[in-house]
């Protein structure tokens, strides 16, 4: 079973948001995600001041087998995006939660993050698609 | 070994060689090169010898089954070849006037017509050089008939999950915003979701049917209602036609556009990035937005047509009617099958998929739809394998290599985990499929008692088991002399 820490958000599309309490939210792509894509070869992240919606593709993550669209959770700006990608895509594979972390975004209406699937409910998701 | 890594400095093919340098006057001092080009120096048998050897390396239809899904990789029958090079083909100027192209022009002009027949549409324009360039054609011919009617609100164009890889490149190639339907349980299109998609702002639907996932949608008249009503047209992506040739027609389907692979359904020779034909198919409604040039017969001449005659139409797509040479190797394809080979093609088509399916899965294989027929290709999944051997499809294909075999479709579609998509075509003896399935069988006993001497295959061929991963992180396309080489070492 892949690793999917209790204190973060997650998505269908398998990304995964960390509150940072600041009215910002970090987003990547969850263990699962990251091992059924394989090695990823390249990503491409989003410019920083982007206005994105709620499930609009913002970030494109490849890998040998395929190339995934990665969808904001939520509407807002982006606000940065993680530039380490650019060199070594590796981070995702090796890091998904912490290094391998894709963009942060402010969120243009901080309470929709409740109605985000917990980590309960994402592995769920896991489990019934495998 | 490269063949620049057979050079020598002065060395050349003699009675190739210019014998003098050409002066070059025309092109402007600052846009000339300062050195010289690193350019291989071998002699004339240096080159034969390694272009001959390389050859010898191919893989190919003429060498090993090929079983690459949704790709259609069928015998090219020789006698296409052969007609295709008679001299007043091969001769012909391009630019030649039409008086002394009649005989080249009813070809295009018969070619036309087949197509139109056997899929049902009100006209075919031959122009596309590939499938890519079918698919932005059709796409931009959609654009084009909301543009005129001033119906600008429609941005999107839906496109199933199970579609072909391509088709949201041609959508976002011609300015829309792609919209994913994703597939219920069974593979066929989920309608439930395409009903929440639909509405004033859908341009499109592209649908590949049968799908990449090897079954036929039994939906598709309900789709084409649905998108209809809200005012969008229909793609069909012509890439898995060799499953319905003769059978079903996309017209009837309520298609609004189509393209066709020639060099997957009417077996002209396919691979190594070309060349190719897509020609596309349009209904009433799109048919002054056809790309030019077409060929038209009045009873006694053919003749062109083009922006002249057609001055709706989205253009051209290359410089001359397209890949020529190829065309008239798909109409001798078409000519040797006539109506009823080509219903024979399907037929044989579908019935070598399914015996296949069926032969792998007594074998103890999971086919990813067990309950649905195949169509012209099916997909199994190598899920259990991965999990409780360690062996992925990736061993099993690189694997299959060295059996003789080349690898079906690999991680496509992406909706079935360690998938291979398994196309025989029509083209195979059922000792061929037999041996396939034996192949499987034999890997997957390898994998039980030997999982090494899987997960390193291949170990016959001219290159071992590449780092793929490593190729893509660093990218070392171009040569360099010895001495300035890039990258790692």
């Amino acid at each position: 079973m892949s690793d999917a820490p209790a204190d973060l958000k997650y998505t269908k599309s398998h990304e995964w948001i960390r509150d940072n309490g600041d009215g910002t939210v970090t987003v990547g792509i969850t263990d699962h995600a990251q091992e059924a894509l394989g090695d990823i070869v390249f990503v491409e992240i989003p410019d920083q001041g982007r206005e994105v919606d709620a499930d609009e593709a913002c970030a494109v993550v490849e890998s040998v087998k395929a190339a995934s669209d990665i969808y904001s959770p939520l509407a807002g700006e982006v606000i940065e995006s993680n530039a380490l990608l650019n060199d070594s895509p590796e981070a995702i594979n090796n890091s998904p939660y912490d290094e391998g972390w894709i963009f942060r975004l402010a969120p243009n209406d901080m309470t929709a993050l409740a109605g985000l699937l917990d980590a309960a409910a994402y592995q769920q998701v896991v489990e019934d698609e495998t | 070994m490269l063949i620049h890594d057979r050079s020598r400095p002065g060395r050349r093919a003699a009675a190739q060689a210019p014998l003098a340098m050409p002066e070059v006057t025309d092109i402007p001092a600052a846009l000339r090169r300062r050195s010289r080009p690193a350019l291989p120096e071998v002699s004339e048998l240096q080159a034969v010898r390694h272009y001959t050897r390389l050859s010898q390396k191919n893989f190919s239809i003429d060498t090993h089954f090929y079983p690459l899904g949704s790709c259609t990789m069928k015998y090219n029958p020789r006698a296409c070849n052969t007609l295709a090079m008679l001299p007043g083909f091969l001769a012909r100027h391009p630019l030649a006037p039409e008086s002394h192209s009649q005989g080249f022009m009813a070809c295009l002009y018969e070619l036309q017509e087949m197509l139109k027949e056997v899929t049902g549409m009100h006209a075919v324009s031959l122009a596309p050089a590939a499938g890519a360039q079918g698919e932005l054609a059709g796409v931009a011919m959609i654009r084009a008939y909301h543009l005129a009617r001033g119906d600008l609100a429609r941005t999107e164009i839906l496109v199933p999950d199970a579609a072909h890889g391509t088709n949201p490149a041609s959508a976002v190639m011609c300015g829309f915003k792609v919209r994913e339907i994703p597939t219920g349980p069974d593979g066929d299109v989920d309608l439930a979701a395409l009903e929440q998609a639909v509405g004033p702002r859908t341009a499109g639907i592209m649908l590949t049917n049968p799908s990449t996932v090897g079954v036929f949608d039994r939906n598709i008249q309900a789709i084409a209602a649905r998108v209809h009503a809200a005012g969008g047209l229909l793609y069909y992506d012509g890439a898995n036609l060799n499953a319905i040739l003769g059978k079903v027609r996309p017209g009837d389907m309520g298609f609004d556009v189509i393209h066709m692979n020639l060099h997957k359904t009417f077996s002209t020779p396919h691979g190594g990035g070309g060349p190719g034909a897509g020609p596309v198919g349009v209904s009433a409604r799109l048919e002054s937005y056809l790309p030019v040039p077409l060929v038209a017969f009045d009873g006694e001449e053919y003749r062109w047509l083009a922006e002249h005659e057609r001055p709706e139409s989205i253009g051209r797509l290359t410089a001359f009617g397209g890949n020529m040479g190829i065309l008239l190797r798909a109409y001798i394809y078409a000519r040797l099958l006539g109506r009823e080979g080509m219903r024979r093609v399907s037929e044989f088509a579908t019935l070598n998929a399914n015996y296949l399916m069926a032969r792998l899965k007594a074998a103890g294989f999971d086919a990813a739809y067990p309950q649905r027929r195949a169509s012209h290709e099916f997909i199994i999944t190598l899920k259990r394998e991965a999990k409780e051997l360690d062996v992925n499809a990736m061993d099993f294909a690189k694997r299959l290599l060295d059996y003789g075999y080349h690898a079906p479709t690999t991680y496509f579609p992406l909706l079935v985990p360690e998938c291979l998509l398994i196309e025989p075509t029509e083209s195979e003896s059922k000792e061929d499929l037999d041996g396939f399935v034996a192949a499987m069988i034999a890997i997957r006993e390898e994998a039980q008692t030997n999982p090494e001497l899987v997960k390193t295959a291949p170990h016959t061929m001219p290159v071992r088991r590449l780092d793929d991963v490593r190729a893509a992180r660093q990218l070392d396309l171009a040569w360099q002399p010895q001495g300035q080489q890039q990258g790692s070492t």
